[in-house]
């Protein structure tokens, strides 16, 4: 019997939902087990860096990285895991645009530790103590992975061939993904593997989408009874719908939340954040200064909303002059 | 790229780099008509011709200042006096939110400015312009491209020395 192809899955800053939902392929899951390798999976099976170092280049079929890239260690993994496949994915919201761990790119990184380690309620750590690079302990030194000032999505790291989206990828885009990889006939590079048009194409609601929408106010989804029918928009939520790529089946939507945009944009917007802020700003139903102002108000963290899986692939990146 | 702050020895002063967005129907007449009256403003923007105020994409303004813009300036037709209606007032919205975001990044809302000038009001031009030069000088160079720059170091820093150093 011929080998199978090798598959490496690695993660590196994320929340291991990534990790859970190939768990969530349940019986599909002999499907992949039947047709490759699974040669490197530290969150399952017991295999350690220097298996993956005996690899040749290119030997691994594919390698799927989730979560962003935050350290020095993490870097290497993804630089060590792209030398010796043929195929790099970014795989979910982290790696594909930053994710939410991407939004610590609008604080300086000591302000991150300080809370960490110091200010935040539950610690106590009366002697400031701050991770080191080296620890020295019983006449052996060791070398520790060094936190990134700036939190960067997969591909501002190394080449990235496609990219699986969500937060995290649904078993379906996952599973059209693997056979469309095993099929040999490929996409061509940089394909997001997901159908290239907005939520809305999908969503139950989007026959109650108003032509015109006008907003009145904004409304946040834990301060309000939602209509389990009617577009959120129509109801002054905000969702990301309109700017954000289909795929995931509508399912928040389902769950009678709005989207948050976990899929990113379509293949024809650069920024994510900005195209949304344009078509939510302009639909705002005042004509003055403080009357825009006022309804904008009902929108607290822009960036936060509009840029919540994407702030390290934004135009802007991150926050300067810190 | 970006030129020394003059400290008043004969050093050449650093220049802003504005780029103004106008629209056809008013601004940017106002600023033809500017032109043909022969009536002298800062030399700092880069004019950019749009239908309307309401075609500016914010995707634009983050270009213009992730690629190295000082400043940027929309100009559009007066309220009510939109060619198509509602543009202007469609970019007056994003405008507003957009001040808040990019104050969220990091780059100061006086960098964003947003003028009503019709295509009678040519002088209205200089003033706005030499207003704007004068304000973005006082805040000095917004240098992106430079600070992207900066920032990649940190890839590629080996680890342990970098971290040593910054202690």
């Amino acid at each position: 019997m011929a080998e199978k192809p090798k598959v490496a899955m690695y993660w590196c800053a994320s929340c291991g939902g990534c990790e859970e939902s190939v768990v969530d392929l349940a019986e599909d899951i002999l499907f992949v087990v039947e047709n490759v390798d699974i040669i490197f999976w530290p969150v399952a099976m017991d295999f350690k860096r220097s298996d993956v170092e005996k690899f040749a280049d290119g030997e691994i079929l594919v390698s799927m990285i989730n979560g962003a890239i935050r350290s020095s260690e993490q870097y290497e993994m993804a630089q060590l895991l792209r030398k010796k496949s043929k195929i790099m994915i970014a795989y979910g919201a982290c790696s594909h645009m930053g994710g939410i761990p991407s939004l610590a790119n609008e604080f300086r990184k000591e302000l991150i530790q300080n809370y960490v380690y110091s200010e935040a309620p539950t610690v106590s750590n009366p002697d400031e103590t701050r991770p080191q690079p080296i620890l020295k302990e019983n006449g052996r030194e060791v070398e520790l992975p060094v936190l990134w000032e700036t939190v960067r999505a997969l591909d501002q790291v190394v080449d990235v061939d496609y990219y699986i989206p969500g937060c995290p990828p649904t078993p379906k885009i996952l599973k059209n993904a693997l056979v469309t990889l095993l099929s040999g006939n490929l996409p061509p590079k940089g394909t997001v593997l997901s159908p290239d048009v907005a939520l809305c194409d999908e969503c139950p609601r989007k026959d109650t989408k108003p032509t015109d929408l006008q907003f009145k106010e904004f409304k946040r989804p834990h301060l309000v009874e939602i209509d389990p029918e009617l577009c959120f928009l129509a109801q002054g939520l905000i969702c990301m719908g309109p700017a954000t790529r289909s795929g995931c089946e509508a399912l928040c939507i389902g769950g009678n939340m709005p989207c948050s945009g976990c899929f990113g944009p379509t293949s024809r917007v650069r920024d994510h954040g900005a195209k949304f802020l344009s078509s939510i700003a302009s639909s705002v139903d005042a004509k003055t200064e403080p009357e825009i102002d006022e309804i904008l108000n009902g929108i607290p963290d822009p960036v936060g909303t509009f840029y919540r899986y994407g702030l390290a692939k934004s135009t802007l990146h991150r926050r300067l002059n810190l | 790229m970006m030129e020394n702050k003059s400290n008043g020895n004969g050093q050449k002063e650093w220049q802003p780099k504005i780029v103004a967005f106008f629209c056809n129907w008013c601004t940017y007449t106002a600023a033809d008509s500017a032109g043909v009256s022969r009536i002298k403003y800062a030399p700092n923007i880069r004019i950019i011709r749009v239908m309307c105020s309401g075609r500016v994409d914010p995707q634009f303004i983050l270009d213009s200042f992730a690629k190295g813009a000082d400043g940027v300036l929309i100009g559009g037709c007066h309220p009510g006096d939109c060619h198509y209606q509602e543009g202007n007032y469609k970019c007056l919205r994003r405008f507003r939110l957009l001040q808040r975001v990019i104050n969220s990044f990091g780059i100061e809302p006086e960098r964003l400015r947003l003028e009503w000038i019709s295509a009678s009001e040519a002088d209205r031009v200089r003033v706005v312009v030499n207003e704007m030069v004068n304000q973005v000088k006082a805040l000095g160079p917004l240098a992106l491209p430079q600070k992207y720059e900066e920032l990649k170091k940190e890839i590629e820093h080996h680890p342990v020395t970098s971290e040593i150093k910054e202690e």
